[in-house]
């Protein structure tokens, strides 16, 4: 974990609901895929977790759904403000797994980590694929980005009103691939567990208090104990899961 | 140069930030951070006889300055905490540390209080008779004086270590309770654990936290615990830990004028992991501000007379 201060360099609506924000800042504190951020904002008591997009040398990608009043306040954030900001935070995915195929199904604004993903994998020399999964074309973002990083992406939608109609499990029918890794809403969570042939791994989310392990706030219980999601997750292996 | 020591009981601190059970865990994640050992002592996640898993999530609710929380004393159990987690901490921690001791019956009590006795490292036992968040026992035992003094005196008679009890404000007179320890023997009195709250989503019409009730903390409820520090000073002779709400050094010596004499430091640790080490270092430029030479000086100043 670090504690540092970044700078907004741009934020944009870029689905329905759904902002991008790059930041600029110290970013050797993340070193996987699937971590988190844990971002204070001027007048909230507890700071907001945000999964990590894409990382590099002093940039951090955030993509978040507005749903509260956090993420209101994040939209409304300005180029050139800074923010305090303790990253690193949760174990992120373990890549060493993943087989030659693993397949990656995200669920609206349970995609952003999955394409940080794509991209470790990609370099690792594996074979990706993507499903991603939204309620409705007006949501859906980011299936060009995942293509542009050579990732076969299968986009599906609820009201059938882009891609494949229906849920992000009617488009796993007829893949073929080595492990599974997943986030999203709870129900497709779930869902994914039961349809799925392989091991894999499911990254989960939960009301925090600290976001670094110190306040229990966010354990659950799993067949290997209690875990933190925060610090022993957010990513739980399949086999450790009590639904 | 400032002296900013204190003693509890003849336990003494370098300085009188303590980070409050429950909000440091073991005090890892945070040694990770930075060198803990600026701290005047510290006091480690709640523990009971069995270990317990806790309440179901969500746990935690936000409040404007503040949170609340309804975790339910999750814990590995006392034979865990001593033979494992007490070991770690004292690997990396090498002050006095106070052992935050919560029980279901007057036995389970005297029992953790027996094994603290023994522990290493352990200077004071911190008796949690206040938690709001857990059905039976807990903070039942903290808002009736007789039930109290029970308390008290059953932990007195197995540990020669300080006793200090940790009250609850969600009672009619706090100064009652604590009066009602310190004639049961205790050494002196922490205060206080959370406020009973509540929060509600109003798009799903239910209480956010999954127990629906959660004890609410945070620089929120500071003006509640000085008055009630202050209130305590007044009914007992024996030292008081004050806390509720500390976020800066200007807390700690406004506590401490309430009549503390040492300092926990809870919720500010989870919005800032440096919170109590950066208290502790603005201390001794803030007394040098306030004219202050020897910190124990103040300790009840804002009182008459």
């Amino acid at each position: 974990m670090l504690k540092t201060k970044f700078t907004v360099r741009a934020s944009r609506e870029i689905a329905l609901n759904t902002w991008e924000l790059h930041l600029t800042g110290d970013t050797s504190g993340i070193v996987r895929p699937g971590q988190f951020v844990n971002i204070e904002l001027p007048g909230l008591y507890l700071r907001r977790p945000i999964s990590v997009c894409d990382w590099g040398e002093g940039s951090l990608t955030l993509i978040y759904k507005v749903v509260g009043r956090g993420t209101a306040l994040m939209a409304g954030l300005k180029i050139g403000e800074e923010l305090d900001i303790l990253t690193g935070l949760g174990n992120g995915y373990d890549t060493a797994e993943s087989g030659g195929r693993p397949l990656l199904i995200g669920g609206g604004a349970g995609v952003p980590p999955l394409y940080a993903l794509a991209k470790v994998l990609k370099g690792e020399g594996k074979s990706p694929t993507a499903i991603l999964g939204f309620n409705t074309r007006e949501e859906v973002f980011y299936t060009e980005e995942f293509s542009a990083l050579g990732v076969e992406t299968r986009v599906a939608t609820a009201d059938g009103s882009l891609g494949i109609r229906g849920f992000v499990t009617d488009a796993m029918e007829g893949l073929n691939y080595s492990y599974v890794y997943t986030c999203g809403p709870m129900p497709m969570l779930r869902a994914v567990y039961e349809k799925m042939s392989t091991s894999g791994q499911f990254s989960f989310e939960e009301r925090m208090g600290c976001g670094f392990g110190a306040c229990m706030g966010c354990s659950i219980e799993t067949k290997d104990g209690s875990k933190r999601i925060c610090k022993d997750g957010p990513v739980l292996k399949r086999e450790e899961i009590i639904w | 140069m400032v002296d900013t020591s204190v003693s509890l009981s003849g336990v003494r601190l370098d300085n009188p930030v303590i980070p409050a059970s429950g909000t440091f865990g073991y005090g890892y994640e945070f040694a990770e951070l930075y060198d803990i050992n600026c701290l005047g002592s510290l006091s480690f996640k709640g523990t009971t006889r069995d270990p317990r898993f806790g309440n179901p999530t969500p746990r935690i609710a936000e409040a404007d300055m503040g949170l609340l929380n309804a975790v339910g004393l999750q814990n590995p159990g006392v034979e865990k905490v001593i033979d494992e987690e007490l070991p770690k901490l004292r690997s990396v921690f090498h002050k006095p540390i106070v052992a935050n001791i919560s029980g279901f019956s007057i036995d389970e009590y005297t029992y953790l209080a027996g094994r603290m006795d023994e522990a290493q490292g352990v200077a004071i036992v911190e008796v949690n008779i206040s938690c709001p968040n857990v059905h039976a026992g807990g903070m039942s035992f903290g808002t009736d004086p007789r039930s109290a003094y029970e308390v008290t005196r059953a932990v007195k008679s197995a540990t020669s270590k300080p006793v200090y009890m940790k009250l609850t404000p969600n009672v009619t007179s706090i100064s009652a309770i604590a009066k009602a320890c310190e004639d049961a023997g205790a050494d002196g009195i922490s205060m206080i654990n959370t406020l009973l709250a509540m929060r509600i989503d109003i798009k799903r019409r239910r209480p956010i936290i999954a127990n629906k009730t959660g004890g609410l903390s945070g620089p929120c409820v500071l003006p509640v615990a000085v008055r009630m520090v202050y209130e305590v000073y007044e009914a007992v002779k024996i030292p008081i830990i004050g806390m509720g709400g500390v976020s800066s050094a200007e807390d700690v010596v406004e506590m401490m004028l309430a009549g503390a004499t040492a300092v926990e430091v809870g919720a500010a640790n989870l919005k800032d992991p440096y919170a109590s080490k950066r208290i502790v270092e603005a201390l001794p430029e803030l007394m040098e501000r306030l004219g202050i030479t020897r910190l124990s000086d103040i300790i009840g100043g804002a009182h008459n007379g």
